[in-house]
């Protein structure tokens, strides 16, 4: 892989939809959505996140696999024969496409952790945690991109409609879809730097620029999340993870962390709300996203959305009966639904969180 | 009149289209179908009238010197920047970074903005440029102000007006908004007044052509009070390198 592409400037666009229904749509919607803004990006990366798409698999943590060289597939492969049940293996189907002469060798597993690897009080999810972070620091050319259950993440360096057509995305059917088109600013253009970034079912894609990276980079690594991917993007996902997931904050609390109110905003609160909001400010300093960012980021119960605190970044939010749409543009959003019943522009820092319905 | 069908038609190709009709002299034009073409009406120099139908892409009206382009339905991003004269009228909802650096010409939005709308904004003694909000604006409206008339209505009245920020780093010009403003929201620079009897016509002359275009009746517009905000110093920062 040629990781060696010269710094640009510019933006990325980002789209994403949920139907609260559990409706699974195709992912030609998605598509279209985002090619509609494949200017926003340079050709250096897209990529789509799915959740919904392997219901005959729904149990097993499917690992999408990125091997730089064939060869290491069997390295990976040793290590998860050792600690986990391997339901089926399958390359991850593609098609060719002029524009993408190269591509790493990409295979995907149904998995589930061997029991008796799960000592003391270790949690199925940290384990699995534990085997990507593992294996994306340790194994040279090989990269866990996608490690949740029932979704996955597709991405890789090109525009928007020739990763579609590579990964043929028309064929997966989601209620959860993200997507991304790249302009790489600070970071490599490669395959393991394109969007979304994943870890178990957390997918995030992004636009803008976390300037805070150094210093959320040290924080996450005391918790042992290792950062290989070379992009600030990463930091995001796994605070999300570390925040929600084990630390047990609810996503509107882990938003106000990350895109946390200005000192000077949280001095004019109420007594109880100044005291939580100080709390959590001097407890999670270190999680905080500096630098203008719009993100989107789903999990198996839904999809947020959420700006950085000044609003350095284009988010806008749509709503037609039960799907609710967000992306940078609002003509990426009417490409796919015309005549949305609403459409308004998030505020800088205030989350839209949508919940899939049980 | 010409009517042009932009249903998935590549940004340039239409931009290029809407040139080629205004070489041949055409005085109005009709964009059906638009939806996220960047950059129309850039840096057009021309007594023409463009209808846009449908949502159009960031940086309309970029440079624009002249044209006239009412817009049906909501805009995107960076509208009118550096716009030097003409007109851009917004029917429905814009986004982010409104008439950034505009030194001339009206841009009439009749549905909320996002952020930074009219910042750097610049007039002289010739000429400046006007901006009229008829909804609610986000943070840092007016920010680096340097000249020309920012109107900020709120007609709808639901939710805050104006966001933080309020004309942080202004050094020139003139904001109006309809109703009260908190001072916790202004920048350092701004100071809030009440408008004398020339305020009020310079008001009046600028939202009666606002209400013509947009349907509104001027009455209902004035039955409000305004606040009136400048720059309490010319040169805020004059000293910075002094001590």
């Amino acid at each position: 892989m040629n990781h060696n592409y010269q710094k640009d400037i510019s933006g990325c666009g980002l789209t994403g939809l949920i139907s609260r229904k559990r409706r699974r749509v195709s992912g030609s919607h998605i598509v279209k959505s985002l090619c509609l803004m494949t200017d926003r990006g340079n050709g250096l990366g897209a990529g789509y996140a799915a959740y919904g798409i392997y219901p005959e698999f729904k149990d097993f943590y499917a690992f999408h696999i990125m091997y730089d060289e064939p060869s290491v597939r069997r390295t990976v492969e040793d290590v998860l024969k050792a600690s986990y049940h391997i339901e089926k293996i399958e390359e991850i189907p593609t098609s060719p496409v002029k524009t993408i002469p190269i591509s790493p060798l990409l295979v995907r597993y149904f998995v589930e952790p061997l029991k008796e690897k799960l000592v003391g009080d270790v949690e199925e999810s940290d384990f699995v945690v534990s085997t990507v972070m593992r294996v994306n620091s340790e194994i040279e050319g090989a990269y866990i991109f996608s490690s949740g259950k029932n979704m996955g993440a597709f991405k890789g360096v090109g525009n928007p409609s020739d990763i579609a057509e590579f990964f043929r995305i028309g064929e997966y059917e989601g209620y959860i879809w993200t997507a991304h088109t790249r302009f790489p600013t600070n970071t490599p253009g490669w395959w393991g730097g394109a969007h979304p970034f994943t870890l178990l079912d957390w997918s995030i894609v992004h636009n803008g620029e976390i300037s805070s990276y150094g210093i959320n980079k040290r924080y996450l690594e005391m918790y042992g999340y290792k950062l290989t991917l070379l992009t600030d993007t990463e930091v995001a996902a796994y605070l999300l993870v570390l925040l929600i997931r084990r630390h047990g904050l609810s996503i509107p609390v882990a938003c106000s962390a990350l895109a946390s109110p200005f000192w000077k905003n949280i001095d004019r609160m109420d007594e109880g709300e100044r005291e939580a909001l100080t709390a959590l400010r001097l407890t999670y300093g270190s999680a905080l996203l500096n630098g203008p960012f719009s993100i989107l980021f789903g999990h198996s119960r839904g999809l947020v959305g959420i700006n950085d605190r000044i609003k350095l970044r284009p988010l806008v939010a749509a709503i037609k009966d039960d799907v609710t749409y967000m992306a940078s543009e609002e003509s990426a959003i009417r490409a796919i639904c015309p005549s949305p019943e609403k459409v308004w522009a998030p505020r800088a820092g205030d989350p839209v969180i949508v919940d899939l319905e049980d | 009149m010409v009517k042009i069908d932009a249903k998935g038609t590549y940004y340039r190709d239409l931009n290029k289209k809407v040139r080629e009709a205004v070489e041949k002299g055409e005085k109005e034009i009709v964009l059906e179908n638009v939806n996220g073409q960047y950059y129309i009406g850039d840096g057009l120099r021309a007594k023409v009238s463009i209808t846009v139908e449908g949502v159009p892409g960031n940086d309309l009206a970029a440079f624009m010197d002249g044209p006239t382009i009412r817009i049906k339905s909501n805009a995107q991003d960076n509208i009118s920047n550096t716009m030097n004269s003409g007109k851009v009228i917004i029917e429905g909802h814009a986004g982010d970074v409104l008439g950034y650096g505009m030194r001339g010409g009206k841009l009439h939005i009749r549905g909320n903005v996002g952020y930074r709308v009219g910042i750097h904004m610049k007039g002289d003694k010739r000429q400046g440029p006007t901006i009229i909000v008829g909804g609610n604006a986000g943070d840092f409206f007016g920010e680096y102000m340097a000249g020309g008339l920012l109107i900020l209505l709120g007609l709808e009245g639901d939710g805050p007006i104006v966001g933080d920020y309020l004309g942080t780093g202004m050094h020139g010009g003139t904001i109006f908004v309809r109703g009260e403003v908190d001072g916790n929201m202004c920048g350092a620079e701004v100071g809030v007044m009440e408008p004398d009897e020339d305020d009020m016509k310079v008001l009046k002359d600028a939202l009666a052509d606002y209400c013509a275009d947009l349907g509104l009746k001027l009455e209902d517009v004035m039955a409000k009070g305004f606040k009136k905000l400048v720059p309490v110093s010319a040169r805020p920062y004059g000293n910075l390198y002094a001590y």
